[in-house]
């Protein structure tokens, strides 16, 4: 009776499966499989929208490699971007989770607050805004002057203008924040109160027993930013009036394949920037995985 | 220790307090300065009190530009908003539970292009369906902004999943022996007790989809058929902006429908992050 019940529940039955996953498989073809195809088929054409593609072998990816100094320009402004940006998020999203770990009362008012900036942080409107708190007679630089410290051209400068951009990612610091606060949650209270025994304090308690149960999670949260930040369109592109100025200062990647694509119509080129994109990521993310063995802890099970 | 562990609370609270004021300060330096007189927005920058709350900046701001005011472009985004929710919360339910509770062959197989999907960045593809909607005659319409939707969005796949996995099989088994198929378990056992995850999916594509702006961005060249955020794109062009004012007041309203769905839900949120721990 049981037996026969058990195989009633988990029967085999393809054609409900497949009815129910259906618009995902349609989806899938039509609109990842078939675009991923098709971007790495244009690659290797001169396509603008303009008749038919023309096939051009490797020209692309040479130029893009060889010749296109405004490519590499991208590639380590987006790099400098990504190395300032996450370590600003993770680590105020980390230090923040930390001390919303230890107050109990409003703790939960405080948590929304802090990630308020999250939720608007995408929009047009906050990068509208962020532009205007960073101009030369905006709110920051208003502070700087009553505080005797003279004021910015943050938009003169590329380097300035680009840690407007970081200053941004790094605010919206709340969704790996509330990761690392369920994480610290989980870390069982008896740890602490062992090493209390033992005469650890604060600093070691940290540094032996918190640090090294984050890992994992720290780890998740740096490839998913790190995705993240390669990926950053939006602000670059409103704050620089979509050209990525001063000086190509904030031509972040994204922005560089967009204005290729939809501005001067290099389809084909620009299908080859967002394959190069997917190689980078692939690449970055890769490595952050390879080196998680020298410091990522994670948990002998049964013990 | 007692007084000890006094101080050490009263200088958790003040740090944390500090923190958080200054990470709203921009926020509310953005809709204070909505209400300034558009002079004194960048000649009173520092300051988060008005001189006098002025409501002509809604005014003006509201009547938009090129004839089409703000009211179109709210209009606009709550259409693609609210049809392209609604596309990918069923859309994303009913695989779901396909991937979670139906055995099938090459289950496996299409897990693992959906987690591929997830892990893809969505600019890659960008460029092809942009050529596959232009050939269809779709630039200036919102099918390739809601379309898409009703094919799943892996995210919330994954998160429905995680929830329905948690629901005892035995309930299914109960019901098969009172002669529910899986797609009648599906609708009369599954689904009511999966609305908390469906609303949380709910609420993040709501958010995202008001604030996408690449999409509008390519696909939309008529400015009477403008979603919010590239509306406060176009109203923000340095070449004619002289109403900072009027700018900041569309800029805060264009984020009020965020904020109300933020304040009410946030429950939903917090544990959709912290269940699932994806992007925000």
């Amino acid at each position: 009776m049981l037996g026969k019940k058990k195989k009633v529940g988990s029967r085999t039955d393809n054609l409900t499966g497949y009815l129910f996953i259906s618009p995902f498989i349609i989806g899938f073809l039509i609109l990842t499989l078939f675009p991923m195809i098709s971007t790495l088929y244009l690659s290797f054409t001169d396509y603008s929208m303009l008749g038919n593609p023309g096939w051009i072998g490797l020209a692309n990816y040479q130029q893009m490699l060889t010749a296109d100094d405004k490519y590499w320009h991208s590639v380590s402004v987006t790099f400098y971007y990504v190395c300032a940006s996450v370590p600003v998020r993770l680590l105020s999203a980390l230090i923040i989770a930390i001390l919303l770990n230890q107050i109990l009362g409003l703790a939960g008012l405080f948590r929304s607050v802090l990630y308020l900036p999250s939720v608007i942080g995408g929009s047009v409107a906050v990068s509208v805004m962020w532009k205007q708190l960073f101009g030369s007679t905006g709110a920051i630089n208003s502070i700087l002057t009553h505080l005797g410290i003279p004021a910015i051209s943050w938009f003169g400068h590329p380097a300035a203008a680009l840690w407007t951009l970081i200053l941004l990612a790094g605010w919206q610091f709340g969704s790996p924040m509330l990761i690392f606060l369920s994480g610290l949650k989980n870390i069982p209270q008896e740890f602490y109160e062992a090493a209390s025994v033992d005469g650890a304090n604060a600093v070691q308690k940290f540094l032996k027993i918190t640090l090294p149960l984050l890992t994992p999670i720290i780890l998740f949260n740096l490839v998913m930013q790190i995705i993240q930040a390669f990926l950053a369109f939006t602000p670059s592109y409103i704050i620089s009036n979509g050209v990525g100025g001063p000086l190509d200062g904030t031509l972040l990647y994204v922005l560089y394949m967009f204005r290729n694509a939809f501005e001067f119509f290099r389809m084909g080129y620009a299908s080859a920037m967002a394959w190069m994109m997917l190689l980078l990521i692939g690449l970055f993310t890769a490595l952050v995985f390879k080196s998680s063995s020298y410091w990522v802890h994670y948990e002998t099970e049964g013990e | 220790m007692n007084q000890n562990s006094q101080i050490r609370k009263t200088v958790l609270y003040t740090v944390i307090t500090i923190l958080a004021l200054a990470m709203i300060y921009p926020i509310l330096w953005m809709v204070s300065s909505s209400f300034k007189n558009s002079q004194d927005v960048f000649t009173t920058a520092y300051s988060l009190l008005p001189a006098s709350w002025n409501l002509s900046n809604y005014s003006d701001g509201w009547k938009g530009f090129a004839g089409i005011s703000f009211g179109t472009f709210f209009q606009n985004s709550f259409i693609v908003v609210i049809f392209s929710t609604i596309g990918s919360v069923l859309s994303s339910t009913v695989i779901a539970y396909g991937f979670a509770r139906v055995r099938f062959v090459g289950k496996n197989f299409w897990f693992v292009c959906m987690m591929m999907t997830l892990m893809l960045p969505g600019e890659i593809v960008l460029i092809p369906q942009y050529i596959m909607f232009n050939k269809f005659g779709w630039i200036n319409t919102y099918y390739p902004l809601i379309l898409p939707t009703f094919f799943g969005t892996p995210f919330f796949v994954f998160l429905i999943m995680q929830f329905i996995r948690s629901i005892p099989k035995a309930l299914d088994e109960a019901a098969t022996i009172d002669g529910c198929n899986k797609i009648t378990i599906f609708g009369r056992i599954i689904v009511p007790l999966i609305v908390p995850a469906m609303m949380t999916s709910a609420i993040f594509s709501f958010y995202w989809r008001w604030e996408d702006f690449i999409g509008p961005l390519i696909y939309l060249t008529n400015p009477k058929l403008y979603t919010v955020s590239l509306a406060i794109k176009m109203f923000a062009d340095p070449n004619n902006v002289t109403n900072w004012g009027a700018l900041f007041a569309m800029s805060t309203l264009s984020l009020l429908p965020v904020f109300i769905l933020f304040f009410a839900f946030q429950r939903y949120i917090v544990e959709g992050i912290s269940t699932s721990g994806l992007k925000g």
